[in-house]
């Protein structure tokens, strides 16, 4: 079933309806589109109990003014552009329950550049060969295969039963976007088509955003990077993230909306955790490359996954002023509900085992935050706990 | 299993959901013969975690869910694929026909590949429709072909400032190429005709008309037969014409 929830008032810089892509039809030239960050559209509709590839609306820079047009919950995350509901300040990363006639709006960009609208239920517009994302160069998908204009309507499939407002994503996973960042890569597939000097300015140099950059790409500027002897190859195919340099020795990153295939050498791909840092990466921010193997990337991508698996927090948990979760229910003393398991300490909480390690009388639970180890202390005494950080 | 896949394939990573199977650095059509029966191996297999797959002129792009697959394991499943494919289990081409209306006002630039190639309009059609051409691969717009095997004689350079919007159908030359625009877009072709059928359609069940290894056969028509074609196309009665073919 579908329902009328939002009328858009103003449809902001660039607002497009995506979800993770149309993958599948790549052999036939058919570019998969989908949310530039992937990350932060899958947290929006986990927020909401909806499938990870539910649509959501896309917004760019300058985000929309929309009305909502029926009650409703929704979650915004991604890049912040300073929403508001009612012309107060709307909490990110948190769902939100919108009643009739409530509207939402963006006062501009704070930090990173795009903002994804998540609704209970998913943006409906039609399936096109298995996604409802636009792909704007050739008007497929989407909403009539174009961005958002002022006065259209726009309907959300029928909810998930669960959905509730008040769920909120731990604090330590929200991302912080903006200025420089590190991405990544895992060289190749044409990293033998560079000279060894090439590889080092490449892995070594700061690289600009410019604002040549869009849903399809983005072109960086910096120390000229050298092929052994030509910057052409025999076209093959691209993937999210894949960087070409073509004969100006100038990296370009593809994105979203790339092109299937190109004729252009690729020195490396991104890998998959790091792309959402790109995406909201804004002209003038610096970026450096950082060399990781295959086996590498896939062992992060796997603990990063793990992580997130428990990052939605219901309202009826409640958290500290860091966002994170007590590890024990309050008016317990959390030690009670230690066991000892094959000489260690292990502790239930939320559905994940936590092995506990004990240090001058002081609990330790290892927590991980992307690949990091972090120490949180309980006193033995009650449930308060210390940060060590 | 003795691994008899050859040591002439290059397994590239790119990055931690892609990997490129390079089968040569050539554009050859035996070569892309290699891409595309692997592509159709991966097809009807039951292999879990692929994502999508990008077959071109020499290599094949599989992307992959690394919760899944990791690359090693994807690697050995493809070199099990390959060893199934040289036991002789081949797949002969599909010949498509494509109807087309040379010249006038559905080939503007038709004149202009006569002058360079010092031919009149219907040797050059004649020799534009009497090759099969192999769809090497798919790219630039949705259902785009990228085609081989024209004759040079009517090899023609881009024109020098490109089109800003060519209609869909359009039938162009590109140096040594020649293919279709499936939707209207920007393009430097040398325009020479035009046909009725969509290559690229939403509205039917396969969106795309040619795939990858497909061979096309360009078939001349009358403009009024061309406008028929047309008129069944809109309407959804028209079948075009296919055959298998042996290269």
């Amino acid at each position: 079933m579908s329902n009328k929830v939002f009328e858009i008032l103003q449809p902001g810089m660039l607002t497009t309806v995506q979800d993770l892509g149309r993958l599948g039809y790549q052999r036939l030239g058919v570019p998969a589109a989908g949310a530039m960050d992937q990350f932060a559209i899958k947290m929006g509709n986990r927020l909401l109990s909806n499938n990870d590839n539910d649509a959501a609306l896309e917004a760019t820079f300058m985000g929309p003014s929309i009305k909502a047009i029926s009650d409703t919950i929704i979650a915004i995350t991604g890049g912040d552009l300073s929403p508001t509901l009612n012309g107060k300040i709307l909490p990110m990363w948190e769902s939100i329950s919108l009643k009739e006639g409530d509207t939402i709006s963006f006062e501009g960009p704070r930090a990173g550049i795009r903002t994804y609208i998540c609704i209970a239920g998913g943006i409906d517009v039609p399936l096109i060969m298995e996604s409802r994302s636009t792909y704007l160069r050739s008007n497929i998908g989407g909403y009539l295969g174009r961005s958002l204009q002022q006065g259209d309507i726009l309907s959300s499939s029928t909810p998930n039963k669960e959905v509730v407002k008040g769920r909120k994503v731990s604090t330590y996973i929200v991302p912080s976007y903006g200025g420089d960042v590190t991405l990544r890569v895992v060289l190749g597939p044409q990293d033998s088509e560079f000279t060894e000097d090439g590889i080092n300015t490449f892995l070594t140099s700061k690289y600009v955003v410019t604002s040549q950059m869009d849903r399809m790409g983005i072109r960086l500027e910096g120390t000229e990077i050298t092929h052994r002897e030509k910057a052409d190859i025999i076209s093959d195919g691209i993937m999210f993230g894949s960087i070409q340099i073509p004969g100006n020795g100038q990296p370009i990153i593809m994105m979203a909306d790339r092109q299937t295939t190109g004729g252009y050498t690729k020195i490396a791909t991104i890998i998959s955790i790091d792309i959402p840092k790109i995406s909201q990466a804004q002209p003038g921010d610096k970026i450096q490359f950082d060399k990781v193997t295959v086996e590498n990337a896939q062992n992060l991508l796997k603990e990063f996954e793990e992580t997130i698996q428990n990052a939605i927090i219901d309202p009826s948990i409640q958290t500290d002023s860091f966002g994170f979760i007590p590890p024990s229910i309050p008016d317990k003393d959390p030690l009670e509900q230690l066991v000892v398991d094959e000489g260690v300490i292990v502790a239930d909480h939320m559905g994940k085992r936590y092995i506990i390690t004990q240090k001058d009388g002081i609990y330790h639970i290892p927590i991980n935050k992307r690949g990091k180890l972090k120490n949180f202390d309980i006193t033995s005494s009650g449930t308060s706990y210390q940060v060590e950080i | 299993m003795v691994n008899t896949v050859d040591k002439d394939i290059r397994w590239l990573p790119a990055g931690d959901r892609g990997l490129v199977v390079e089968f040569g650095n050539v554009i050859d059509p035996d070569i892309n013969r290699r891409v595309h029966n692997l592509a159709q191996s991966i097809i009807e297999s039951d292999l879990i975690g692929i994502s999508y797959i990008v077959p071109t002129y020499r290599s094949l792009l599989v992307e992959y869910n690394p919760m899944n697959q990791n690359f090693d394991s994807l690697v050995n499943a493809l070199k099990t694929l390959l060893n199934g494919l040289k036991e002789g289990k081949t797949i002969a081409p599909k010949l498509v026909e494509i109807p087309v209306i040379y010249g006038g006002e559905y080939g503007p630039d038709i004149d202009f590949v006569c002058k360079s190639s010092k031919l009149s309009i219907d040797q050059v059609i004649d020799i534009h429709s009497s090759a099969n051409y192999l769809v090497y691969m798919l790219g630039f717009t949705p259902g785009f072909p990228y085609l081989g095997g024209m004759n040079e004689r009517i090899a023609t350079p881009r024109l020098k400032t490109p089109r800003t919007s060519i209609p869909a159908g359009s039938v162009g030359i590109a140096e040594k190429q020649t293919g279709v625009y499936p939707i209207e877009s920007p393009g430097g072709w040398q325009l020479i005709g035009y046909t009725p059928v969509n290559l690229f359609d939403l509205a039917r069940e396969k969106s795309v008309l040619l795939e990858p290894g497909n061979y096309v056969r360009f078939v001349p028509v009358e403009e009024s037969m061309g406008k028929k074609i047309r008129t069944e196309v809109t309407e959804g009665t028209y079948e075009v014409k296919t055959s298998h073919f042996t290269p």
